[in-house]
């Protein structure tokens, strides 16, 4: 099973921390302080699998990273877990993350950590795979936040006009006009989106 | 007036703008006061937003315990953005050793039973994370009604909630087996990937759910069979390969029912081969697939051809030049090698390769798997290569570097005189790192090869000429420039070139360590005695060793002052006995020096102090530090003293122990510890051929109402005994007499010490944290004479 899962950037500020495991919060800061400094002892070209710390469990349990620019994605496993297969999680996890966000960027996770926990929590659930099809979690995800925004309101007013704009499927402009041999180049206007 | 509180936007631009740690705190801190004081209000409209600003600083490490309380609001609200939150922070804030969290159990309920989807799943993912045994209990009908709903979102999700149900509670496997067969037939992947998992989860715990499931192989068979075959479909492919997760799950369970069973691997053989020759090996996802077939194909009972074929494809990964790829080979490998060693040999040159590699966790790796190819007849080419890496590799491998060269070299060395200069070379090179018997063993070895004294005693003496900062070298150097110092000088060894070494420069030697400051005391007791030795050995007079051990007299070490003042009264009032009392040692029986212990001068003399602890000794006892086992005091017990064999006069053999160990009789159970219906019991096992070896299986019992959970045993014996704990069995005792936990020690007694067994437990009991230390009383004798 998988046992914490953890995002954290260069200088080992979590941005997101979850445990699958009761662990008391103290335990929580050293794990996380005690993955970043094994975890950034590594060079950059060498393989992304290494022995668990000891606070989560010693050798039995490893941790598999990927180093994306800025931000470290460590899940640790225990050895019940494919290997490669969870490298391609962690892949299929960024994926998603960028779908629902387009084009996710760092700061992106940095402002929306509980968007981040709810995308999580509908791939993985108590330790074990849920869902890998990115198509079925992004549905599910845009279900929710629709729910949320009719939830909200007339607080959510502003909100909701951003999105109708976003949402409104204005017909093509035809770049060029041509009718008979007059040509018309149509001026390219600002784009709503 | 009513401020505007922060949205968590904001909240997070503001830490995030703190230039300093302090400014950090401050700014979190009047937040929280802000937040608690919402709380205390009881504001409905902006509960949630206040818990999404706690669950970011409780993230940052800030307390945020006064949030627990809010979550169970929010959970109970009807709105799904407050629930959303709420069982948010019930994740991240409650957990099973809170008290409060069993108050949500209601709220889950209702919302399991009458919630919309998007609701159920907050639930059941909650419940998945944070449910503790009591709450699985409680809900365990309404997810089991959610088994059978027909949304495959909610499905999918009581699947995976019923598996850590299970976990938590097995009684509850007879709720959830049933439904199974009938979630095979599913297409939803989802449902699929949690309905193996949960049936993976069932066979792991029961016998007879295994012999049950073994009717499903067909099916899942063709499941993955289709899988396989299936053109490319973008829903669940992962570079083209059709969902490589729900495959390496149906290939692990795969291995679970086959496991010797004839039929089911029968049913297996073809699938599994077409896998792993069409399986596409360019991306990562292809190679997850194949690493799985592979494991599966060597654990069940499969054809001879596949097994090879498996060996092979694991042979070629080693090859690979993506490192992750090469780490899951040499990680399979291992598992293999104990199964299928000679199919595993074949790769060992390649294997030798990845200890050259940089990669900390691949060279790791590779030392264990290289550690476990040694035998007999690779031993020689082996021990280079090990060596070579013993010199270069990072710090943190060295001493399981050491230790497996010492072991290997042990079991399968092909003379004395190789096995001699093995343990040299890895004494020179990481003699810091090895283990507290490679000294004896050293010893015990240069002793009984007679052939080998000059030999062994002039490269010891070269080596300590160079080098006397490494502890263990030098202790085994002056041991053995004391017994064969009259080798040492007279220069002629064939196998080494001629050396001239005079006296004065032995002497110089060994007082430069006795005065050396990195010199541990039980090193300066060799030295010490080595000199002594030495006024027998050599042939001019002993002034210079006389002055040595006079002024050693009044060294602060009581240790070394010890024996200084005894040499002294041996030189000044027992002279006449002096060389037939520092004669060369006989070689020490294997089982531990207990023959030659037991010269003994008579009582008015003083006693020789190199007496390794005597069962029936009381001053040797003093020795041991009874007080304190975790740090044993003096390090010296595994010196094996000097022996007189001759009857002279005054010398008394107080006792005269037989050489043969004693038939082994069954030695009494002992029960050490009990509390609140906790108990502790230890039984022992001397096996007959390896007297020095005593077992010790350590059972936790537990009678008591509550579970006990976090159970870890530690212990500590004197520090001339060897222990070795291994895994225990698990560390969780159900309550009313539940499955207990076994644990099983390793004791190595060759001294015939007297055990002594300290204990530390510390476990969880009625929500408490417990912690005992104690000594074992009452050990029974025959558990280590």
């Amino acid at each position: 099973m998988i046992k914490a899962i953890l995002i954290f950037n260069n200088h080992g500020k979590p941005q997101l921390s979850k445990f699958y495991q009761p662990y008391s919060e103290d335990t929580q800061q050293q794990i996380i302080r005690e993955t970043f400094h094994l975890v950034s002892k590594r060079d950059e070209n060498v393989c992304n699998f290494l022995e668990g710390g000891l606070l989560i469990g010693g050798s039995d349990n490893k941790l598999i990273y990927r180093h994306y620019a800025t931000l470290y994605f460590v899940f640790c496993v225990d050895s019940s877990e494919s290997e490669l297969g969870i490298l391609d999680l962690i892949q299929v996890f960024v994926e998603t993350l960028d779908k629902c966000f387009e084009n996710v960027c760092e700061l992106d996770l940095i402002f929306h950590v509980d968007k981040v926990h709810n995308i999580l929590a509908e791939m993985v659930m108590g330790g074990m795979v849920l869902e890998t099809n990115m198509n079925e979690i992004v549905t599910q995800i845009d279900a929710q936040n629709k729910l949320e925004k009719s939830e909200a309101g007339l607080a959510g007013a502003p909100a909701r006009a951003v999105s109708a704009v976003k949402n409104m499927n204005l017909p093509e402009i035809p770049r060029n006009i041509n009718i008979g041999d007059i040509s018309i180049k149509v001026p390219n206007l600002p784009s709503f989106k | 007036m009513v401020v505007p509180s922060l949205k968590l936007q904001d909240l997070i631009e503001e830490i995030r703008g703190a230039k300093t740690q302090a400014q950090e705190r401050e700014v979190i801190q009047k937040e929280c006061a802000h937040i608690r004081a919402s709380f205390r209000d009881g504001d409905p409209v902006h509960r949630h937003r206040q818990l999404a600003k706690l669950l970011y600083v409780h993230m940052l490490g800030y307390p945020a315990h006064f949030g627990q309380m809010e979550c169970l609001k929010l959970i109970a609200s009807s709105r799904f953005t407050d629930k959303r939150v709420g069982y948010l922070g019930a994740m991240l804030l409650l957990d099973e050793r809170h008290d409060a969290h069993l108050l949500i159990t209601n709220s889950i309920k209702n919302d399991l039973s009458q919630g919309i989807q998007p609701v159920q799943g907050l639930a059941l993912c909650t419940l998945s994370t944070m449910g503790s045994a009591e709450m699985c209990r409680d809900l365990a009908p309404e997810v089991e009604k959610l088994l059978l709903q027909p949304s495959p979102y909610v499905r999918k999700k009581a699947i995976l909630t019923a598996v850590h149900m299970i976990r938590k509670v097995p009684e509850l496997s007879s709720v959830f087996l049933p439904p199974c067969a009938q979630l095979l037939h599913e297409r939803h992947h989802g449902i699929l990937l949690g309905t193996i998992t949960l049936i993976t989860e069932l066979c792991e715990r029961s016998p007879a759910a295994l012999r049950h499931f073994r009717k499903v192989v067909p099916q899942l068979v063709q499941i993955l069979r289709t899988l396989v075959t299936m053109g490319y479909s973008t829903e669940h492919s992962i570079s083209g390969v059709s969902d490589p997760f729900l495959q390496v799950q149906i290939l692990r369970l795969l291995r679970i029912l086959g496991r010797n069973h004839e039929e089911s691997s029968e049913t297996m053989n073809d699938l599994l081969a077409q896998v792993a020759t069409n399986t596409d090996t360019s991306r990562n996802a292809g190679n997850a697939v194949l690493f799985e077939t592979v494991l599966t194909i060597m654990d069940i009972c499969s054809a001879a051809g596949l097994r090879v074929l498996a060996v092979n494809i694991l042979g070629r990964f080693l090859l690979n030049s993506d490192r992750n790829i090469r780490y899951v080979a040499l990680t399979s490998l291992l598992r293999l090698v104990q199964s299928d060693h000679s199919a595993v040999q074949r790769h060992r040159p390649t294997v030798v390769e990845c200890l050259r590699e940089t990669d900390a966790s691949l060279s790791r790796r590779a030392l264990e798997l290289s550690l476990a190819l040694v035998n007999s007849s690779n031993v020689r080419a082996m021990m280079q290569e090990l060596q070579a890496f013993l010199e270069s590799c990072p710090p943190d491998l060295r001493a399981d570097c050491a230790s497996g060269i010492l072991l290997a070299a042990e079991r399968f060395a092909p003379t004395k005189r190789w096995h001699i200069d093995t343990i040299l070379h890895v004494l020179t090179t990481a003699g810091t790192h090895v283990r507290d018997d490679a000294v004896a063993n050293l010893t015990q070895l240069i002793g009984g090869a007679q052939e080998l004294h000059a030999y062994s005693v002039r490269r010891l003496y070269n080596a300590l000429a160079e080098d006397i900062s490494q502890q263990p070298l030098v202790q085994v150097a002056a041991w053995c420039i004391g017994e064969y110092g009259d080798l040492l000088l007279a220069g002629n060894c064939e196998e080494i070139e001629p050396l001239q070494v005079d006296e004065e420069e032995v002497l110089a030697l060994l007082e430069k360590v006795l005065q050396s400051h990195m010199s541990l005391p039980a090193t300066r007791g060799y030295a010490l005695t080595a000199l002594m030795k030495l006024s027998t050995r050599l042939c001019g007079d002993n002034n210079r060793i006389r002055q040595v051990v006079s002024i050693y007299g009044s060294c602060l070490d009581v240790e070394l002052q010890q024996r200084a003042v005894e040499y002294d009264t041996l030189f000044r009032k027992y002279d006449h006995m002096r060389a037939a009392i520092l004669e060369k040692m006989p070689l020490a029986e294997q089982d531990g020096p207990q023959a030659d212990e037991e010269a003994k001068e008579s009582k008015e003399a003083a006693q020789l102090s190199e007496a390794a602890p005597v069962p029936t000794e009381p001053q040797a006892s003093q020795l041991l530090d009874l007080l304190d086992l975790l740090d044993g005091a003096s390090g010296d017990v595994q010196h094996p003293p000097p022996l007189d064999p001759s009857p002279g006069g005054a010398l008394v053999h107080l006792l005269d122990l037989p050489c043969a160990p004693p038939p082994p009789a069954p030695i009494p159970d002992l029960k050490v510890f009990e509390r609140e219906g906790v108990q502790l019991n230890l039984s022992f096992i001397r096996p007959p051929e390896n007297p020095a070896l005593l077992l010790i299986t350590v059972t936790a019992t537990n009678f008591s109402e509550g579970d006990v959970t976090h159970f870890i045993c530690q212990a500590a014996v004197p520090k001339s005994l060897q222990l070795q704990l291994q895994a225990p069995s698990g560390n969780t005792v159900p309550a009313r007499g539940g499955l207990p936990i076994t644990q099983l020690f390793r004791i190595l007694n060759p001294n015939k010490a007297p055990l002594r067994l300290k204990l530390r437990l510390t476990y969880d009991h009625f929500h408490q944290s417990v912690q005992e230390i104690f000594e074992v009383n009452n050990l029974p004798v025959e558990s280590w004479q």
